[in-house]
């Protein structure tokens, strides 16, 4: 069973470089464990401390945004498509909705 | 250092003067460090003080960009009431670690354009260099 993760330039340290990984599970929360073991870290910048998706991070499978779909409990199965992009966000904003540090 | 051809720029700063009091935002697609187009993006936040593409057509546009062989070679961004200088959100948020950070500030009539890397937290600002035609196919020169 593969699904095939594409990876953005910021977090290919995770991949060794590569644009592109496998990996699997039944989930999206699932697939992101499984990738953990090969890819120590990813997780942790995909996912918050609490368990939830990050803000600033858009995952989609099969190019519909997650955040419309499960969430993290999004149903895969084998040959989606998961693309992970970052979000390209920001602003003068010093307080309130910014989300950064 | 980054060098666009002048009616990228104009473009850029229009589509911000457009959008004031909100933020505008898009994307430079570039190949080979040339920039090779302008793609106008949707602010979805609609706000004086924040932006953030909207997720679905980043999506669309960076798969675009993937079959096309470009990159995004510069983010822009507009901040409408400061400096044309990263903010610590833009600083926090940046996510594209190869690309220009194109900032215009529309707080003034004077335009102000300038251009920085914004890498692991630091930003280092880098000359941008202006040029008279835009040096591809296909594209109608300035007239000026």
């Amino acid at each position: 069973m593969a699904i095939e993760v594409r990876i953005p330039t910021i977090l290919r340290t995770y991949t060794d470089g590569a644009k592109a990984v496998e990996g699997s599970g039944g989930s999206l929360t699932a697939l992101l464990d499984d990738l953990e073991s090969r890819h120590n870290g990813l997780r942790g910048r995909l996912v918050t401390d609490e368990g939830a998706l990050h803000r600033f991070v858009n995952v989609y499978v099969n190019d519909e945004d997650v955040r419309f779909l499960g969430g993290l409990e999004t149903p895969l199965k084998d040959g989606d498509s998961v693309t992970v992009l970052p979000a390209v966000a920001g602003g003068a904003a010093q307080t309130g909705t910014a989300g950064g540090a | 250092m980054l060098s666009l051809p002048r009616e990228m720029v104009d473009r850029v700063v229009a589509h911000a003067r457009r959008d004031h009091p909100d933020e505008a935002c898009g994307v430079i697609a570039g190949r080979d460090g040339v920039a090779t187009r302008v793609v106008e993006m949707d602010n979805a936040e609609r706000s004086p003080t924040f932006y953030r593409f909207d997720a679905k057509e980043q999506l669309r546009v960076w798969r675009e960009m993937d079959d096309a062989d470009e990159v995004p070679l510069v983010i822009y961004h507009s901040h409408t009431a400061t400096e044309a200088h990263p903010s610590r959100t833009d600083i926090s948020l940046a996510s594209e670690p190869d690309a220009h950070y194109l900032l215009v500030s529309t707080r003034a009539e004077t335009d102000e354009v300038r251009s920085f890397r914004i890498v692991d937290g630091v930003v280092t600002e880098e000359p941008l260099e202006i040029t008279a035609r835009p040096g591809m196919q296909g594209s109608p020169g300035p007239v000026d």
